[in-house]
């Protein structure tokens, strides 16, 4: 492949991936069967020439690919006011991979489509809360690849020998219990970003078993504990005792080594962590209300529609709902898309809020269930944000200012 | 100091002033690569520039997109004049080898423990050699 003899795409990919590969710990590479490609978010045009080129070069992927959410609406971007110069720019990036045979999935939950890998498989998945979620739910294998060189992966159907695809790094080395955690507040939505938010500042790019869980987190609730944890530390395997499938028992999770070390976690651990989350208050005048980080799956859109039935949000606030376009296509068939929008709410497919210029500036608060949001909204929407649970952030759609209901933290 | 790896080696002497943090930071939605700026509301480092500046963390944290980023800064000229972490950061390294494998453009990117360089603190002169080594100017 580095003479060029598959061509100059497959040449510079193994090139940048045999170079990578040694930060890794690899010196040998093994093969995937599924690759998922970040690298079609627009971050600028040096990105956008690399990728155009490696299309032009010939480039093709070797394995079923999936793409991440892209920088635009495909079907609605002029409505929801892209700049069309920027959206040129996007729809490039996006048809480059799709030139090199990827799948237009355009989501950041590729777990939730047809492109969900099985337990044990070898992927090459970018995507920071997709990798998260792949090793810990489902037990298949991935590094945390970043853009570009999961597209070389895609191009070389190869990725390090090293780290999460080998059994041991998936061992947990740290432990982590949570003490007297009230178990009602373990079934609320909220907990779970939370969790994760926290997690992720506590071991950063280690692999944490958590203890103490009561009853069994369903795959949204994982998610979101995935996201959040990929945010604000690198997690990219962690286990829950008796819950995910690589740790049947503690005992196994840690693979009959003892911890190197252990961790309690309190409310008030969570409690402090659930409070940076947010750097608007209660009553603060709300701009814009949004869920879909990750994108929002079939069931959680319902339980939104729900929720907005017969309401309508506050003229001075937008309220977006990021999700698949394959969700989006499933709401307008389950008749769930008239509620939301008679709500007032946006259902964007294809993207999200920080891959794309949606929401601008206000000086009011965004409001969000979703702790990846509510961490990167401050810093690339510029508005300041609110982390709370779904019921608060329609609650306060509603009104126009910020509602809180804690009941479940301050029990 | 010696590095204990030279991830990416710049191909002349570097110069620049130290910007120290214990905080790992994204360079994706933590940078902005038009400007340089830090832009995470939730890091020490927010509203500093990083162009130019010798930055030393442990680690990167978050996005996947941080070597997307890191490529775009380079590319533009508002990225650091050098990146020191603690630990080998595959996605950070990554971004430098893509500007060098694309560009030509070296970055110089290093791997210090903490213990070896917790003594340089921000705002000092720090050197770094195309063989990696670092000195500081005040001593």
């Amino acid at each position: 492949m580095l003479a060029g003899e598959q061509g100059e795409a497959v040449r510079i990919a193994i090139r940048i991936l045999t170079r990578v590969a040694a930060l890794y710990g690899a010196n040998s590479l093994l093969p995937v069967t599924r690759a998922h490609i970040d690298g079609c978010i627009y971050e600028g045009d040096a990105g956008l020439a690399f990728a155009e080129r490696l299309a032009a070069a010939g480039g093709r992927v070797r394995v079923p690919t999936s793409l991440n959410v892209i920088s635009l609406d495909r079907q609605h971007w002029r409505q929801l006011g892209l700049e069309a110069s920027y959206a040129a720019k996007a729809s490039r990036l996006g048809q480059a991979f799709l030139t090199m045979g990827a799948t237009p999935s355009f989501t950041c939950a590729p777990y939730q489509t047809a492109a969900r890998p099985v337990f044990g498989e070898q992927i090459a998945w970018s995507e920071s809360n997709a990798v998260a979620f792949a090793n810990s739910v489902i037990g298949a294998r991935t590094n945390r690849y970043g853009d570009y060189l999961d597209a070389a992966c895609a191009l070389t159907g190869r990725v390090p020998a090293a780290g999460l695809h080998l059994d041991a790094p998936r061992l947990a080395t740290v432990l982590v219990r949570l003490r007297n955690v009230p178990p009602k507040l373990m079934a609320d939505d909220t907990f779970y970003p939370v969790l994760g938010y926290l997690l992720g500042s506590l071991v950063a790019d280690e692999v944490p078993v958590i203890e103490g869980l009561g009853a069994a987190p369903d795959e949204d609730q994982l998610k979101s504990l995935a996201a959040a944890a990929a945010t604000s530390g690198s997690i990219a395997m962690f286990h829950i005792a008796g819950i995910t499938p690589e740790a049947p028992t503690l005992d196994q999770a840690l693979g009959g080594i003892k911890p190197r070390r252990s961790i309690d976690v309190t409310l008030a651990d969570l409690n402090r962590v659930r409070r940076e989350l947010s750097t608007g208050e209660s009553g603060d005048e709300v701009g814009v209300v949004a869920f879909g980080s990750p994108h929002c799956s079939l069931a959680e859109c319902r339980t939104i529609a729900a929720l907005c039935s017969g309401q309508r949000a506050n003229a001075g606030v937008e309220v977006f709902l990021t999700t698949s376009r394959a969700v989006r296509d499933l709401l307008e068939r389950g008749g769930e898309l008239v509620t939301l929008e008679a709500f007032g709410a946006n259902v964007t497919a294809d993207t999200c809020i920080v891959v794309s210029p949606l929401v601008k500036t206000t000086g009011k608060v965004l409001m969000t269930n979703s702790a990846k949001y509510a961490h990167y909204g401050p810093g690339i929407v510029k508005n300041r944000a609110v982390f709370a649970s779904t019921e608060s952030c329609i609650a306060s759609a509603v009104e126009g200012r910020v509602v809180l209901n804690d009941e479940g933290w301050t029990a | 100091m010696s590095p204990v790896r030279v991830v990416v080696a710049s191909s002349e002497v570097v110069h620049g002033t130290a910007l120290v943090t214990d905080v790992p930071l994204s360079f994706w939605g933590g940078v902005d690569p038009a400007t340089g700026m830090v832009i995470d509301e939730h890091h020490p480092l927010r509203g500093e520039q990083l162009t130019g500046r010798i930055l030393i963390l442990p680690n990167g944290r978050g996005s996947c997109s941080a070597s997307g980023v890191l490529l775009e800064a380079i590319h533009h000229g508002t990225a650091p004049a050098a990146i020191i972490t603690h630990a080998v950061d595959p996605i950070i390294g990554l971004g430098a080898i893509l500007a060098d494998e694309l560009y030509g453009l070296r970055l110089p990117v290093l791997v210090l423990p903490e213990n070896e360089c917790r003594h340089i603190t921000s705002g000092e002169p720090v050197t770094i050699q195309p063989d990696g080594h670092l000195t500081r100017q005040n001593t």
